[in-house]
């Protein structure tokens, strides 16, 4: 027997930067908001201490528990998929603050090509440039238009910054300095200038000083302590949303936050969103909790299951490319991007990489989105090159060159040897949608609680191999230019394929925005098209990947989402934003 | 499923396929069992010596300190019930890890303990993966990551490690004559070898995989915090200069020169 509850104004699944967001704002207008989260309740003193390389970068601490609930994963349509077993494989955001505490605080912009990618492309190519199975579409915002949500985002969260030399204008400048440099940063950067390139310090939210926000809330200044990505802050260093949006929205007395409590249905009559069920995992018993607005803002899996299991909106269907639920599947995908690039070994140098931080480090834009001409080669969207000091953690840290045995005495040599003389450098390219790559509900296997999972389809195309390849000749002429005496670079050979590792946690679409009904399911606000009283926030509404982390933009997209629904609810309803 | 269930007590095995041959006299088992070493893992006198490695050994002629027993208290084992598949154990972890001019090896920074400790909690059940029916392998053959076959395995990490082990010392019986942890050095790296190389035939887990799992737990043994068993008197730490767990590296990240600093354990930190 379901248990009907009060209504509230607005109700939340997911305590993460968008869910943070968005319970701030509207909480500060006077509406109450509560944010439903399945994960377990925490506050920053659970972080103090806790600088422990087995329990949260080999244990997964901080990450999604899969016993409960996973995805299930395959390449090819006419393929079994099978469920991600362990965090092994993904390592997904989960607890109060979702991905926002274990982030890197790596906090980008993404470029004006970015949101105009297929006007842009066929403006400069022409449309035969676009494969056929390439489902690039504009996002119906520019980036001038998005701006000043990026600004009140870095704002929130302290951002430290270097201008970027080719980066698109800003209208304001980041709010902290930027982070400190390091041997290894300096000896990057001279080799990418030397070759002509533009670099830059990678944005930071791990503060630099001791920072006030604008709504009152106090970041500190990073100890470069070297346990930051995968871990929360020991020191409140870190812009997350506890530290920030959610404590904003606590002292507001219009906000409460309910752990463990996995929402499993959107309820609507008719168009109209009425509320969630929700089941508490402590005891088991559902219930309804009715709101006049219902958001959405968990991670891509979560809320394009959601849509999927409540029949909300038109599924997506790859073989006739109509519909939108659960389309355009992107990511940074760990054999392609990011994990892969060039390792320098150096015979007399020695660098402090035991110290570190999550965003520290420095990167290049040459080769970004559109910023390199495409005329003459064979894919879309392009890579930043960069390198970052995140802290070498001993057990993690034990690479030694190509051809030296994994095991026993020459490697045990070898591995204590390098452990300070290697340097990596990687290229993080875009993703483009492709038809093909989609999710849609899994018809096996179920959570804990009985429901569907989530089912990825993904292949990579030769166009994804072939950006790979010339992003990690990059790194190598970079490497090389550094000076190392050994470059040892991974290898895209032709029938890579998508390996279902979901390490990066960078993974969109789904629930895409646009300026067309057809082919999106929310607008730039990201409100649903079929459903104006239901807002779907976060990386789900982006239609493709950039080579940046995503974090930044997800941020400015929430602000902009809270104005939709501040405006949403003022009007007393309505779309903020027609479609075209 | 029969194979798993009759592996679990070597006294069933009657056949004379590799596979099923007894992994040790009992009788010799019962000795040992008997003289209590089961408890402590830490030889007492002279007259077990040769039952055991010779690393185990190091601490057996003095009369520990009040402090150092109290350390020897955690050093049992909590999921390796056979003593056997223990010493094989560590004898395989001090092949991947090896003392040497650098510093100590698997054994001496309590690498077989973690490795015990580990398998007996959450982790050696893999009690937070998804656990359900049906398991299967991807049908894609481009897959070129390991973690993604050995995470469709029906066996848990701990199942993977009983059978592992006990096959390695099988091998080690029909080529050598001897239990894996008296067998030579050269003649434990050829074995292992044949695992890492996946030639080796097991029940429902490839043997690269097992290997690449032993490989991984002796490394995080040997340089996890001490405060799980391993990386004892955080030796693991000091050889490759890792200073543990830091409150800050502010003033000193810019340096270029390279900075040694004493390493600190989360014992020490979380006192702070």
């Amino acid at each position: 027997m379901v248990k009907k509850l009060d209504k509230v104004d607005v109700v939340t699944v997911g305590s993460g930067w968008s869910g943070g967001i968005v319970a701030a704002e509207l909480s500060k207008k006077g509406y109450q908001v509560l944010v439903l989260e399945r994960g377990q309740y925490k506050k920053q003193e659970d972080f103090v201490g806790t600088k422990d390389e087995l329990r949260f970068s080999l244990r997964y601490d901080l990450m999604q528990d899969l016993s409960k609930d996973t995805i299930t994963s395959r390449n090819y349509m006419d393929e079994k998929a099978l469920p991600v077993r362990n965090n092994d494989q993904a390592r997904l955001g989960s607890n109060t603050g979702g991905a926002g505490v274990h982030w890197n605080g790596i906090s980008f912009r993404w470029l004006p090509y970015d949101f105009e990618i297929y006007s842009k492309t066929v403006e400069r190519y022409g449309k035969e440039k676009i494969p056929d199975e390439v489902t690039i579409q504009d996002w119906g915002i520019t980036y001038d238009e998005l701006e000043p949500y990026y600004d009140r985002f870095e704002k929130t969260a302290g951002i430290s910054g270097e201008e970027n030399p080719i980066g698109p204008k800003r209208s304001d400048k980041y709010p902290t300095p930027p982070m400190k440099d390091t041997t290894a940063i300096r000896l990057f950067k001279k080799a990418t200038k030397e070759l002509g390139y533009h670099p830059y310090h990678m944005p930071s939210a791990n503060v630099t000083e001791t920072y006030e926000n604008p709504d009152g809330e106090t970041i500190n200044a990073c100890m470069y302590c070297a346990f930051c990505e995968e871990y929360g802050c020991d020191f409140g260093a870190k812009a997350d949303p506890i530290i920030t949006v959610l404590a904003t929205a606590e002292k507001t007395g219009n906000y409460e936050i309910r752990n463990e409590a996995t929402v499993v249905r959107v309820l609507h009559d008719g168009n109209r969103a009425t509320g969630v069920v929700y089941v508490d995992t402590n005891t088991g018993e559902e219930y309804e909790q009715p709101a006049d607005l219902v958001v959405l803002a968990g991670f891509v899996f979560t809320n394009t299951r959601l849509l999927l299991l409540s029949k909300i909106g038109r599924p997506y269907d790859p073989t006739t490319g109509k519909g939108v639920i659960g389309k355009n599947f992107t990511g940074h995908f760990s054999n392609l991007s990011t994990y892969v690039g060039a390792r320098g070994y150096f015979e007399d140098k020695k660098f402090n990489t035991f110290m570190g931080t999550g965003a520290l480090g420095a990167t290049i834009d040459d080769f970004s989105g559109d910023n390199m001409d495409h005329t003459d080669l064979d894919f879309l969207h392009g890579f930043e090159v960069h390198y970052s000091q995140l802290g070498a953690r001993p057990i993690a840290n034990n690479q030694v060159p190509e051809g030296t045995p994994t095991w026993g005495k020459e490697f045990k040599e070898k591995s204590l040897h390098y452990t300070y003389r290697n340097l990596f450098i990687t290229p993080q390219s875009g993703y483009t949608p492709k038809k093909h790559n989609y999710m849609d509900l899994d018809p096996t296997y179920k959570d804990f609680l009985g429901n569907p999972l989530l089912r990825v389809t993904c292949k990579y195309t030769d166009q994804d191999r072939n950006l790979s390849r010339k992003g990690i000749s990059i790194c190598k002429e970079i490497m090389e230019k550094m000076g190392a005496d050994i470059v040892d670079t991974d290898e895209i050979s032709d029938d890579v394929e998508f390996n279902h590792a979901y390490y990066t946690d960078h993974f969109l679409g789904g629930v895409i925005m646009g300026s067309d009904p057809e082919t999106s399911a929310v607008n730039t606000y990201s409100q649903m098209w079929d459903m104006e009283n239901l807002f779907v926030v976060g990386g789900s509404s982006f239609p493709h990947n950039s080579n940046y982390n995503p974090t930044g933009t997800i941020g400015a997209f929430a602000y902009r989402a809270a104005d939709g629904m501040i405006k949403y609810l003022d009007n007393g309803g309505g779309l903020v934003e027609k479609g075209k | 499923m029969t194979k798993k269930h009759s592996d679990d007590d070597g006294h069933k095995k009657n056949t004379s396929t590799e596979d099923s041959k007894p992994l040790q006299d009992p009788s010799r088992r019962k000795f040992v069992k008997n003289t209590g070493m089961i408890a402590g893992g830490v030889v007492g006198g002279s007259l077990l010596g040769g039952l055991l490695t010779n690393e185990f050994k190091s601490k057996s002629n003095e009369n520990p300190s009040n402090q150092e027993h109290n350390e020897r208290f955690q050093e049992a084992r909590q999921f390796f019930s056979r003593y056997e598949d223990f010493l094989v154990l560590a004898a395989a972890t001090e092949r991947i890890f090896p003392k040497d001019d650098n510093g100590p090896g698997a054994i001496e920074l309590g690498v077989p303990y973690f490795i015990d400790k580990q398998l007996a909690g959450r982790w050696g059940i893999n009690g937070r993966d998804y656990r359900h029916a049906p398991f299967m392998q991807q049908s894609s053959k481009k897959v070129d990551n390991s973690n993604a076959q050995v995470e469709q395995l029906i066996l848990n990490r701990g199942e993977i490690f009983i059978q592992g082990l006990r096959k390695m010392n099988q091998l080690s019986e029909n080529r050598f004559k001897t239990t894996f942890d008296k067998a030579d050095e050269d003649q434990q790296i050829e074995i292992l070898k044949d695992f890492d190389d996946g030639k080796v035939k097991m029940n429902g887990v490839p043997s690269k995989s097992f290997f690449i799992l032993l490989r991984q737990s002796t490394l995080e043994g040997a340089y996890a915090d001490p405060l799980y068993g391993g990386n004892k008197n955080m030796e693991g730490w000091k050889m490759k200069n890792f200073p543990g767990a830091q409150a800050s590296y502010a003033n000193v990240v810019e340096e270029d020169d390279f900075v040694k600093m004493e390493p600190m354990s989360l014992n020490d930190y979380q006192q702070h």
